[in-house]
């Protein structure tokens, strides 16, 4: 069971607040993504939960007891670091085996466990090598194995795939996920990368500057975005974010587009504007259009077929049941 | 392309090296020399480097004045136990100052290195007192330990050079893998940076072996390790440069093989991180 509460949390290094005080609940068994750009204080926040960090002040409840002062290792989490972090000198089985180990469990079960997380991982055949002699892969799954051992209450994951080619990320990606189902043990997964957090998350927790923007499914934050910032961050290609007069037409000070949600056609529309760069992804179009009057560049996604190229000018029409209106302070108004 | 070089270059390179290498070699040799010949050939002019009489007088003569084994054993004592006991203090030091390092972390480790700087001479009437005080003085324990401390500053320095290449993350897994302090240290730090604790305790080891200030100055009999041993063969007149050669030949006779066989252990550990 891994219900994770953070009351208050604070944690400042010297005189820099890094985080401000921050309330935050994790259910058992959910799937929660911390994204944010880099310097956000995702990692920092998972590291406080973690034990790696001390929190200046407020407190981190793991199951119901208060953890804040326990030891990292007392606390029952695994984590799996972005660079993996394996022990260099150890084949994969003592690598797999060192929080057993380190436990004092018996050399029986040791040997169970290790041979049960290894064909879970697909480690069954490389156990006897060192991990300077596995690929990025193979690696991030030894640094899994070592933590599903030890059963714990939650998985600490921080910034996992990001050292591993494209190709590859999107396969360990759905193993994580599929690994999730399976365990149905609380994930705590940090990344700055939206798509991860869209395509495994249960819960997303948007962060900037330690501050939480936004705390929901994927869906309610693509849906509903509770401000600006999240507006912009989650969903690629980003949201246009229109200010000005297009935005007052709206009663709003800035409105919102998602590139997915504008019609293009080369005689009648909303808008108009000359296409600068068209990236044609086979399946989808992507128009980065300008001199609109609206924004320095409005960006839309079309059907792969649709052909316009550069220098074409274009209309775009955009749906009025899912533009997005937001206030001078950048909130959100419905 | 890779760098051409041609062959002519290649030998004169190779020439340099060797020249180089002789050079700085070449005392020793010159005393293993003289070790093989008589008291007068030893002191010959123009000097003879080959064709002399090849005679292992010199060793029998030292061998019967004076019993080498217990300076030998002297010396392995205080050049093992001190870098024994060196390397069991520093390693925590070292560890703590690379990966918890405070504000004033840089500070100390300069201010260890410049005890290096102080002449010796300087603490040597103070530690002489102290020894007496503490009836060490000519003892093994009490050498061990000076020169434990005396060295201390290398050793901790060299450690936490090594420990700084080690990334911080492998023992934050550890740590979040229910390791201990102690077992973070024992089963994860120690074993990643045993090329680096090597050649430390090497260097250490060679360093101790041929301290002679504070040997010869706090020993008289019972304690004298090989440094002394050489000394007692030095005198004021007469000829005894081939004893004295004979003496010293057998004094590094031991750190020379132990360095011959672990030169490459010695080099790796001396560049470790350098090139990765």
């Amino acid at each position: 069971m891994g219900r994770i509460v953070l009351e208050k949390v604070t944690k400042s290094f010297g005189d820099v607040e890094v985080i401000p005080p921050l309330d935050l609940t994790i259910d058992d068994g959910e799937f929660a993504v911390f994204v944010g750009p880099s310097g956000c204080g995702k990692s920092t926040l998972l590291r406080l939960i973690a034990g790696l960090e001390d929190v200046t002040s407020g407190s981190i409840k793991i199951d119901g007891t208060d953890a804040t002062m326990i030891p990292p290792a007392k606390r029952g989490l695994a984590m799996v670091f972005q660079s993996y972090a394996l022990y260099p000198h150890m084949s994969v089985r003592k690598n797999i085996a060192f929080p057993l180990r380190m436990a004092k469990m018996d050399q029986a079960e040791i040997d169970k466990r290790v041979d049960g997380a290894a064909s879970v991982l697909n480690l069954s055949d490389y156990l006897d090598r060192r991990p300077g002699q596995l690929s990025g892969g193979q690696r991030q799954r030894v640094a899994i194995g070592r933590a599903i051992v030890r059963e714990p209450a939650a998985f600490l994951f921080d910034e996992p795939l990001s050292n591993l080619d494209a190709a590859l990320r999107v396969g360990m990606r759905m193993e994580i996920s599929e690994l999730h189902t399976k365990l149905e043990t609380t994930m705590i997964y940090v990344t700055h990368d939206q798509v991860e957090a869209m395509t495994m998350a249960d819960k997303i927790v948007v962060l900037r500057a330690g501050n939480i923007e936004q705390v929901g499914s994927p869906l309610e934050l693509y849906r509903s975005p509770r401000n600006t910032f999240v507006a912009g961050f989650i969903g690629s290609p980003k949201m246009n974010l229109i200010d000005g007069d297009e935005a007052k037409r709206h009663n709003a000070h800035t409105v919102g587009v998602r590139p997915e949600h504008i019609e293009v056609s080369d005689s009648a529309g909303t808008w108009t504007g000359v296409v600068g760069v068209a990236e044609h992804l086979g399946s989808d179009t992507f128009f980065h259009v300008h001199e609109t009057g609206l924004a320095e560049t409005i960006t839309v996604r079309a059907d792969g077929e649709v052909g316009f190229r550069h220098g074409d000018r274009i209309h775009m029409t955009p749906r009025d049941d899912v533009l997005h209106k937001f206030n001078a302070e950048g909130l959100r108004i419905e | 392309m890779a760098r051409a070089v041609t062959s002519q270059r290649k030998a004169l390179n190779t020439a340099i090296a060797w020249t180089i290498g002789l050079i700085i070699f070449f005392p020793i040799l010159w005393t293993i020399l003289t070790s093989f010949k008589t008291e007068a050939q030893a002191i010959n002019d123009p000097p003879i480097w080959f064709f002399f009489d090849w005679t292992l007088e010199n060793y029998a003569v030292v061998q019967e004045r004076s019993d080498y084994m217990k300076f030998l054993w002297n010396s392995v004592i205080i050049a093992g136990g001190s870098t024994l006991l060196g390397v069991i203090i520093a390693v925590p030091a070292a560890w703590s100052m690379a990966f918890v390092p405070s504000k004033r972390t840089k500070d100390i480790l300069l201010w260890m290195l410049s005890t290096k700087m102080l002449p010796a001479v300087g603490v040597l009437y103070p530690i002489y007192l102290i020894f007496i005080e503490l009836g060490i003085l000519d003892t093994r324990v009490g050498l061990t330990i000076v020169i434990m401390l005396i060295n201390l500053p290398i050793i901790v320095w060299m450690l936490y050079t090594y420990f700084k290449e080690i990334p911080g993350e492998i023992l934050e897994a550890a740590r979040m893998d229910g390791a201990t302090l102690r077992e973070e240290i024992i089963y994860v730090l120690t074993p990643m940076a045993i090329p680096g604790i090597a050649s430390t305790i090497l260097l250490n080891v060679i360093l101790a072996w041929n301290e002679a200030f504070w040997t010869l100055n706090l020993t008289a009999a019972n304690a004298a390790p090989l440094t002394a041993f050489i000394a007692s063969y030095s005198s004021p007149e007469g000829l005894f440069f081939a004893k004295l050669s004979a003496a010293s030949t057998m004094a590094i006779a031991p750190i020379l093989i132990l360095g011959w066989f672990s030169q490459k252990q010695l080099v790796r550990g001396l560049t470790f991180g350098a090139v990765k």
